[in-house]
């Protein structure tokens, strides 16, 4: 039972991680709070359901097509919306509140909810570890969470638009006086959080199944996890994604599972009135609160 | 030839704008029309509608007092993504001191605006200091976090709510508190954010560490500020409470909090009479619409996108400017 318990609060602590990342990348390079986070990893996951079973592609290619549609439609969510309100942190919140809103509430409407509505795991087998048995589907997720969160690394150290946006996430102005169009890399980096909510979706859909209330749900544990481990900070959200998705397990062990997310949004409404900046958040004490 | 828009007061607000002398009916019409049309229009509504458009005119009004909430709040410089919190607090307090202690409906409502005032001022208390995006996101979790509390514990009802809550004994004493309340708080705030009162909770919003260097206490302003919005909202919460009879988990439902941001976007943030504009256009529209079911919450979202990006103002200040001024293109020298 307790070894059980941790092999799973590990998955899960992958799983958020996976969650978060994107929002992460996106809010720490351009400060843009992607609020329709959600929305876009539900929409892959749909996109991909449509595409193997309306138009009958195989799995591969549509998961593939389905997470650039979706990164391609954050790049126009940035530039048909969110360039005409950039820097006013509110407005960009409710827009983008808004579309991942409409974005949801589509998908409600049009009937998109239900069972059959799941993506197909990769490979179907299960091993047991530790006194539990474990699909492969989750140490597959176990396995991409590492791989992205290195392959991100690698990315954003040793790429010239890596490092460019590093350039823009630091100093906005300088990096501009350098060369650097930030209007672009700021469409960038919301793509690519785009395109990560996709991956992420395409990996951890085939536990559950679509629906339109996990949108809602993984936008909170994307900014839960952000939150706790401070916004825009990479080593943060892998750390504070062990600690929810460890708290979150325990708690549907040994206490219940009505609590798993109350104890996640306790932890958030801690940290954000002791230390707003998160665990390992960069200091910007004046700009938080006063 | 390049050509610039040029806005002027028109002679008729010039003449009766700062100086009242006032010398004719028209005059005075101009300076009195934009108040009396909202008066006259709370009064007179409930005795034209039918039976069904009064029902939505309760929710109107509950939802422009919701948005008057948020405006509060707004120009206090906090924004707030959970106005359910304040909304679900007043129907709970409603629904307690009715189906618990038996408390007159009347009564009840006005406990549960103080009571529910209170207990939203010091669930937010330790986040006063929090600014921006940070105060929005905790505004977000708590009506969230409230609702799986209840669900967990089973308190007050838990999932199935307090049912069987004493209606108001006509609901023409239903229509006309509402129209008060709001006719009330619109004007009343409207004069509030315009003293000297209201210009140290906008200055809050435009430059907080100027207002502290002036040497004045800002937590405590923003703490009235909350409670104030906060009464607002829970009175919205308490009396549908005993419109509806029943108090239970959808009260901390994500339409509270979204309904009234999207009426103050639309009608035009920091006004006030925005917001209740519009929620007047809302709420209908969402009543005419009902036929197309979820797809109105589809509709709220692109309304709050098109009016943030393309009339950041909002539909009230364009009509008033308009009202005030007139525009002429004039080239270029």
């Amino acid at each position: 039972m307790f070894l059980g318990t941790i092999v799973y609060a590990l998955v899960n602590s992958v799983i958020l991680a996976l969650m978060a990342i994107g929002f992460n990348l996106t809010f720490g390079i351009s400060g843009v709070a992607n609020f329709a986070y959600g929305a876009l990893y539900i929409f892959s996951a749909y996109a991909s359901w449509m595409l193997m079973n309306l138009l009958h592609i195989p799995y591969l290619p549509a998961a593939v097509i389905s997470i650039l549609l979706t990164t391609l439609l954050g790049a126009l969510m940035y530039r048909f919306v969110l360039l005409r309100i950039r820097g006013q942190v509110l407005s960009e919140v409710i827009a983008t509140f808004g579309i991942g809103l409409a974005i949801l509430e589509l998908f409600r409407y049009l009937g998109f909810v239900g069972f059959e509505y799941t993506l197909p795991v990769f490979i179907d087998r299960s091993f047991f570890i530790a006194g539990t048995y474990v699909d492969m589907q989750r140490i597959i997720i176990v396995i991409a969470g590492v791989l992205i969160v290195v392959a991100l690394w690698i990315f954003t150290h040793h790429t010239a638009v890596g490092l460019a946006f590093r350039g823009i996430a630091q100093d906005e102005r300088t990096a501009l006086s350098l060369g650097i169009d930030s209007d672009w890399i700021a469409t960038l980096s919301v793509s690519f959080g785009a395109g990560l909510a996709a991956l992420a979706a395409t990996i951890i859909i085939p536990l559950g199944s679509i629906s339109p209330g996990e949108g809602y749900d993984v936008l909170i544990k994307a900014l839960a996890v952000c939150i706790i481990g401070g916004l825009g900070s990479t080593g943060g959200v892998i750390v504070a994604s062990f600690i929810i998705g460890f708290a979150e397990r325990f708690t549907d062990s040994y206490i219940g599972s009505h609590w798993t997310m109350i104890v996640s949004l306790a932890a958030i409404l801690i940290v954000l009135i002791v230390k707003p900046s998160g665990l390992f958040g960069k200091q910007k004490e004046l700009e938080e609160r006063i | 030839m390049k050509k610039r828009k040029e806005r002027i007061d028109r002679g008729i607000k010039a003449r009766s704008g700062d100086i009242f002398a006032l010398s004719s009916w028209r005059e005075m019409l101009y300076l009195s029309a934009p108040r009396l049309i909202p008066i006259i229009g709370f009064m007179v509504l409930p005795l034209v509608l039918g039976d069904y458009w009064q029902k939505v005119l309760l929710s109107v009004a509950v939802f422009a007092l919701l948005a008057i909430s948020w405006d509060i709040l707004a120009q206090s410089g906090m924004i707030s993504l959970g106005q359910a919190l304040f909304f679900g607090t007043g129907a709970y307090a409603a629904g307690i001191f009715n189906y618990y202690w038996h408390w007159h409906p009347l009564i009840s409502i006005a406990a549960a605006t103080i009571a529910g005032g209170l207990l939203c001022t010091l669930f937010l208390l330790p986040v006063l200091r929090l600014r921006g995006i940070y105060f929005s996101m905790v505004t977000l979790i708590i009506p969230l976090m409230l609702v799986r509390i209840i669900e967990a514990t089973k308190i007050f009802g838990g999932t199935e709510g307090l049912t069987g809550i004493e209606a108001l004994s006509s609901k023409w004493i239903e229509l006309y508190l509402a129209m008060a309340v709001l006719t009330a708080a619109l004007f009343g705030f409207r004069r509030m954010i315009a003293s000297d009162y209201g210009l140290i909770l906008k200055a809050i919003n435009d430059n907080d560490r100027s207002v502290i260097n002036a040497g004045i206490n800002i937590y405590w302003f923003k703490t009235q500020a909350l409670f104030i919005s906060a009464c607002v909202g829970a009175f919205a919460g308490a009396f549908m409470t005993h419109v509806y009879m029943f108090a239970g988990m959808p009260v901390f439902a994500l339409d509270y909090s979204i309904l009234p941001i999207a009426a103050a976007v639309v009608g035009g943030p920091g006004t006030l009479a925005g917001a209740t504009l519009g929620a007047f256009i809302l709420v209908p529209l969402s009543e005419i619409l009902r036929g197309i079911g979820g797809l109105r919450i589809v509709l709220y979202g692109l309304f709050l996108v098109v009016f943030i990006v393309a009339l950041p103002e909002g539909i009230f200040q364009y009509v008033q400017r308009k009202y005030h001024q007139f525009e002429r293109w004039v080239e270029v020298e």
